[in-house]
């Protein structure tokens, strides 16, 4: 039997050496004791002499998930850590894939031993008070902790990059951690009355707890699984919660047997204003103003529901050129703006091409809402349908009757079954001048986003300078017409 | 009036403040108190420092500026037109409490919401000045989670994303209609073109292609809450809400609060409240949808709601019986997804061991909670269900007996 006496119970390094030394020896598993300094011991130390290796050192290389594992799992509180993590490393020796395998017993085992740390350590982070004391120096804070495994130095710094500028100490049976503000040192582990016995605050903080709890929905379990009892008797609050329990369904009760209160008269008369101001009148609006606030609230078809806003044509209104896309996309959705988003700076350029002055065009929709469908985290654009183009067409009419221009371009398909009416053919009508009923031309050409679309380089080449020519052509058309 | 001490205040607006689900601490970057001046630290996951006894964990200071308000929203405490004992913080209170709770290691920071007082300007630059205080004046480095109030004038809300970790809006309602009708003050389409503008925001504030350094804000995100059960909408409706304000905004988080009585409560609302259970099946609908590849459309129909007696991904296998069952030493990532009882967890683990040696039913049972709500489902090397996939009586495998009362 092989002893082996390590320096403390978390003492990693040496259990490192030690067990890195009976492997080279072939020491089996079942032949090593582990034991800690101070601990009754059994047998006299036996180390095994340097040098004098009974089996050759073979090169032997472990996986990086098992040291992390057993600095992790050395830290729990069961006496079989050592033995267990020893057992793993020799097993290790002929399957090196067995830390994959967590459902093997031993490695389940020791990711138990690690997720407990784990937990230990998180729930020192939270559930550590500190009390303020004051000393020759000024204020200092002490806690006393009493932590489920000893995690007491792994989790020290934590609370120094937290309370880099306070000076504290926790204080636990195993080890006490002390920050001065410059050096973390550790000391040997103390007694609970060697903290500090209150803290002004904590009334405060009792009275917090007590009234962010909601007597209506009672769940005692789920507290019990997070904060549980052995934790209880260090935190100021937990004092609370038998009454707090007691009392909630009396509390809840009471709230449900008083009676209703009326609604009070600015209620009702608000009731009143707004079933009384309806979202539009059917006369139809007189200002490009009118038509902003109209579609904001318009509720002529569904796609008001899932969209943020109904957003309007922005341009001057007297604008000699309009411009009429499909509908607002994802960012035109959140701006309130049309054509802000890929497509818009495209269209931008394509503009600038054409030696057309942007800031003199009136760029709006077809449909003023964006029609969408969820995919993942994402919206994706759908096409409107003939109903909603429809519906929309109310509003695209007033910008037509109020800005007049000389020339509407229709920018694809919907946009020209809004302009024209009925469905027109792109690809058929492009470069054509369409007379209109109320004295304007119209023209049609792609949709900008049809363009950022097409897969094929050199199509998409081809198309581009086609949108440009349209462009161009319908500038054209508005030079032609009387002057402005 | 009385002058109001200080704790009773805390007692008032903290209560008052318990209505709004969000807890969490979590999504921002790492951030400590070294070589500065105060206190404060994040290293992304968040922490929960209590649990009040309704399971809900404490982590920030979860309080109001003031419960003045000028709205008279028929499900809140805080309404106009209640008789709920009223205070108000001052600005250097709130920064003395989160510091003085802080340092003793009591929370994570600070959530800070209020009632409208005056205007929404008036009250979103007191909120943002406790924000400021804390930040500039004593270097405070916690979380801060501000509530946004959706009519402050942008130069404000950006104010209050350059402090805040995260800022949240509440849509309060799944439908427009019943918002326009208990929030008579509140605008559906307001709130949504603010949470629109945050989203925006946030972007520019990651945008790599600007050349001088973007303002920061609020690296967490944003979240919002919904309140279930005050109007009749049902789950499916709720959780097609859910899914476009995700999409739209790039939310977080919508947190799901079941209408709970409130002291001095208004006849607009629903006598009944909805049973717990539901909030707890909407929670999980939400994580299928954002964790596990499901369509809302799979879960629920849009005018249906979710069955109570079992959980909604348990419920999806029942209907959908000709999916299983799933062999867990071949199936993808994707389907292991679906099986009933297997987490995102169980099934990365899963699939680890699986390249080293085939699955037996003992590999399975040491990974999950239990064997008897997965065996339907699964084949593994030593088993396989048989016809009890198809079984008749498969749910009532899951579905606990109505106990009969006793008679004594």
């Amino acid at each position: 039997m092989q002893v082996v006496r390590l320096a403390h119970e978390t003492d990693f390094d040496g259990w490192r050496e030690a067990a890195r030394s009976l492997r080279a020896h072939g020491v089996a598993p079942e032949a090593a004791l582990w034991t800690v300094d101070g601990a009754a011991e059994l047998f006299a130390p036996e180390p095994p002499a340097a040098g004098a290796n009974t089996v050759a050192e073979r090169p032997f290389r472990v996986p990086k998930a098992f040291v992390e594992l057993a600095a992790k799992a050395i830290l729990h509180r069961s006496d079989e850590r050592f033995a267990l993590l020893y057992r793993l490393l020799w097993r290790l020796q002929t399957e090196p894939n067995l830390m994959r395998i967590v459902s093997d017993p031993d490695v389940a085992r020791a990711q138990e031993f690690g997720r407990n740390v784990s937990r230990a350590a998180h729930k020192m982070k939270a559930f550590v008070r500190f009390r303020e004391a004051r000393d020759d120096l000024g204020e200092a804070y002490v806690s006393w902790f009493e932590p489920a495994h000893r995690v007491t130095e792994a989790t020290a710094p934590f609370f120094v990059r937290r309370f880099t500028n306070m000076r504290w100490s926790i204080l636990t049976p195993d080890v006490c951690a002390h920050w001065d503000l410059a050096d973390l040192t550790f000391t040997a582990g103390a007694d609970p009355a060697d903290a500090p016995r209150e803290d002004a605050l904590e009334d405060y903080w009792r009275t917090y707890y007590a009234s962010i709890f909601n007597p209506a929905r009672l769940k005692v379990g789920a507290m019990q699984s997070e904060m549980p009892k052995r934790y209880w008797r260090n935190l100021p609050e937990a004092a609370l919660i038998p009454e707090l329990i007691a009392s909630a369904q009396a509390r809840t009760a009471e709230m449900v047997r008083q009676p209703a209160t009326e609604p009070s008269r600015r209620v009702v008369k608000a009731a009143v204003r707004t079933s009384r101001d309806a979202p539009y009148d059917s006369a139809g609006p007189t200002e490009l103003g009118a038509v902003a606030a109209g579609v904001d609230h318009c509720r002529r078809c569904d796609l008001w529901r899932d969209a943020t806003q109904g957003v309007p044509g922005q341009g001057p209104a007297q604008a000699r050129l309009m411009l009429v896309g499909e509908q607002p996309g994802d960012q035109e959705d959140l701006a309130g703006l049309p054509f802000v988003g890929p497509a818009g700076q495209m269209l931008d350029r394509a503009l600038a091409e054409a030696g057309v002055p942007r800031a003199e065009t009136f760029v709006t929709n077809a449909v003023k809402h964006f029609k969408h469908e969820p995919r993942g985290k994402r919206r994706i654009h759908k096409t409107p349908n003939a109903g909603e183009v429809s519906a929309c067409r109310w509003w695209l009419d007033a910008e037509r009757r109020l800005v007049r221009p000389k020339v509407i371009v229709a920018l694809g398909g919907t946009a020209a079954l809004a302009v024209f009416g009925r469905p027109t053919a792109v690809g058929q009508f492009r470069q054509q001048a369409i007379q209109l009923p109320d004295q304007t031309q119209g023209v049609v050409t792609y949709h900008p986003s049809y363009l950022l679309r097409l897969p094929d380089p050199d199509a998409k080449k081809v198309a581009y300078a086609a949108f440009v020519a349209d462009l161009t052509f319908a500038w054209g058309l508005v030079k032609a017409s009387a002057p402005a | 009036m009385a002058v109001l001490d200080l704790k009773r205040k805390l007692a008032i607006l903290s209560d008052a403040a318990k209505y709004d689900a969000s807890c969490a601490s979590s999504g921002s970057g790492r951030r400590d108190s070294v070589g500065g001046k105060g206190v404060g630290s994040t290293e992304g996951m968040g922490i929960c420092h209590a649990y009040a006894p309704d399971g809900r964990c404490i982590s920030l200071l979860k309080i109001l500026l003031t419960n003045y308000c000028i709205y008279d929203c028929a499900y809140c405490v805080n309404r106009v037109s209640s008789n709920t004992p009223r205070a108000r913080f001052s600005v250097k209170e709130v920064v003395d409490l989160t510091l003085g709770f802080y340092r003793r290691n009591y929370i994570e920071g600070l959530f800070l919401s209020s009632g409208i007082i005056r205007t929404a300007d008036y009250t979103m630059e007191a909120m943002v000045r406790v924000a400021r205080t804390l930040r500039l004046d004593h270097d405070f480095r916690g979380y801060i989670h501000l509530k946004l109030i959706p009519e402050a004038s942008p130069g404000l809300v950006a104010e209050a994303g350059l402090y805040a970790d995260r800022v949240s809006i509440n849509v309060e309602l799944p439908r427009d209609d019943s918002l326009a009708r208990l929030a008579p003050e509140k605008d559906a389409g307001g709130i949504r073109k603010a949470m629109g503008g945050v989203r925006r925001s946030a972007e520019a504030a990651k945008d790599r292609r600007s050349k001088a350094m973007p303002p920061k804000f609020a690296p967490a995100g944003q979240s919002t809450q919904m309140i279930v059960g005050a109007d009749d909408a049902p789950d499916g409706e709720i959780l097609k809400r859910s899914e476009t304000l995700y999409g739209a905004y790039h939310l977080r988080r919508v947190y799901y609060s079941a209408f709970s009585p409130i002291p001095d409560s208004t006849a607009r609302l629903p006598l009944a409240r909805p049973p717990l259970v539901r909030e707890h099946r909407l929670y999980q609908a939400d994580w299928l949808m954002r964790f596990y590849g499901f369509g809302r459309a799979e879960i629920v129909g849009e005018t249906e709601d979710l069955d109570l007696a079992v959980d909604p991904k348990l419920g999806w296998a029942l209907r959908n019986r000709g999916e299983f069952p799933v062999d867990l030493n071949t199936a993808d990532r994707e389907r292991l997804l679906r099986v009933p009882g297997l987490g995102v967890k169980s099934v990365d683990r899963l699939l680890g061991i699986r390249r080293y040696k085939r699955l037996v039913l003992e590999d399975v049972r040491r990974l999950t909670r239990g064997l008897d709500k997965l065996r339907p489902f699964i084949v593994t090397a030593d088993w396989t269900p048989g016809a009890l996939t198809d079984s008749a009586g498969l749910r009532q495998r899951y579905v606990p007996e109505p106990k009969q009362m006793s008679l004594f």
